[in-house]
């Protein structure tokens, strides 16, 4: 068995990202688009944290927390609009939402 | 050594299946209990790293406030119906595609950047860690990022304001 390194962690950050971005490109629920954001948040946070392993610097870890809080902003945010949306048009499914197209 | 390896594969395991069934799921509960794997299992990546401060931050704040804030709305909001309808978007073989072209560059790029990360790894001297994990975290936040530090508090007030207003029923 091979000692982990930092290219162990960024291969699985980007697989995390790949995962949240189809997540986001293929599910039609709006809840299930806002959690892969999530994924995707993660994937950087992975990323951050472990060159700021690597390099013993500890800015990346001070980063990370401002993804962190970037993260709750955008989940508090985007779930306000979701019930205001749900209120007004009856439906959760984001190709059904298609007033401003013609 | 060898139980570090082997806690990042189980760490591993638990962070992409829980990604992977929180976007294959029918159902938004199932899919937000394999999302708090998720962040349970990149919570564990962190205190792989010594990052402990991150891995209570990431528990207490992601998994205890952020999947409950989740939770509570697809309680609120009825997704009965959404449930028995079809699930994926009409475009999903070009969004895979896309995405899997992405993955290729990204993936080429890893392969042929990797000698560089593992010079960079081993080469940085074992700096002397004087200060605990938390106490470096406060420092570098509190004197070189205040600024930064200040203006994500008023993005939070924002957020919070902003978000009571899209969900009150008459402003």
């Amino acid at each position: 068995m091979h000692p982990i390194t930092t290219i162990h962690y960024l291969v699985l950050s980007a697989a995390l990202l790949l995962v949240g971005t189809v997540g986001i490109l293929t599910r039609r629920n709006i809840v299930i688009i806002l959690m892969s954001i999530e994924l995707i948040l993660n994937a950087v946070n992975i990323n951050l944290v472990a060159f700021s392993h690597t390099l013993h610097n500890i800015n990346g870890q001070v980063f990370a927390i401002f993804v962190i809080c970037d993260a709750v902003a955008e989940a508090a945010v985007g779930l306000g609009i979701l019930i205001a949306l749900f209120r007004n048009r009856e439906t959760v499914q984001a190709d059904e939402i298609d007033l401003l197209k013609w | 050594m060898l139980i570090d390896t082997i806690l990042f594969y189980i760490f591993a395991v638990l962070v992409l299946g829980g990604g992977i069934l929180t976007i294959t799921r029918r159902s938004a509960i199932h899919s937000a209990i394999s999302l708090i794997v998720s962040l349970l299992g990149v919570a564990g990546l962190y205190l792989l790293q010594q990052a402990e401060f991150l891995f209570a931050v990431q528990i207490v704040l992601y998994v205890g406030g952020i999947m409950v804030l989740f939770l509570f709305v697809i309680m609120l909001v009825n997704l009965d119906q959404a449930a028995h309808e079809r699930q994926f978007s009409r475009g999903w073989t070009v969004a895979l595609a896309a995405t899997a072209a992405v993955g290729a560059e990204i993936g080429y790029f890893l392969y042929r950047g990797k000698d560089a990360f593992q010079i960079a790894s081993n080469g940085g001297q074992q700096a002397v860690q004087a200060l605990g994990n938390t106490e470096m975290i406060a420092d570098s936040l509190f004197s070189e990022y205040l600024l930064p530090f200040e203006i994500a508090s008023v993005l939070l007030l924002v957020a919070v304001v902003g978000s009571v207003m899209m969900a009150k029923k008459r402003v």
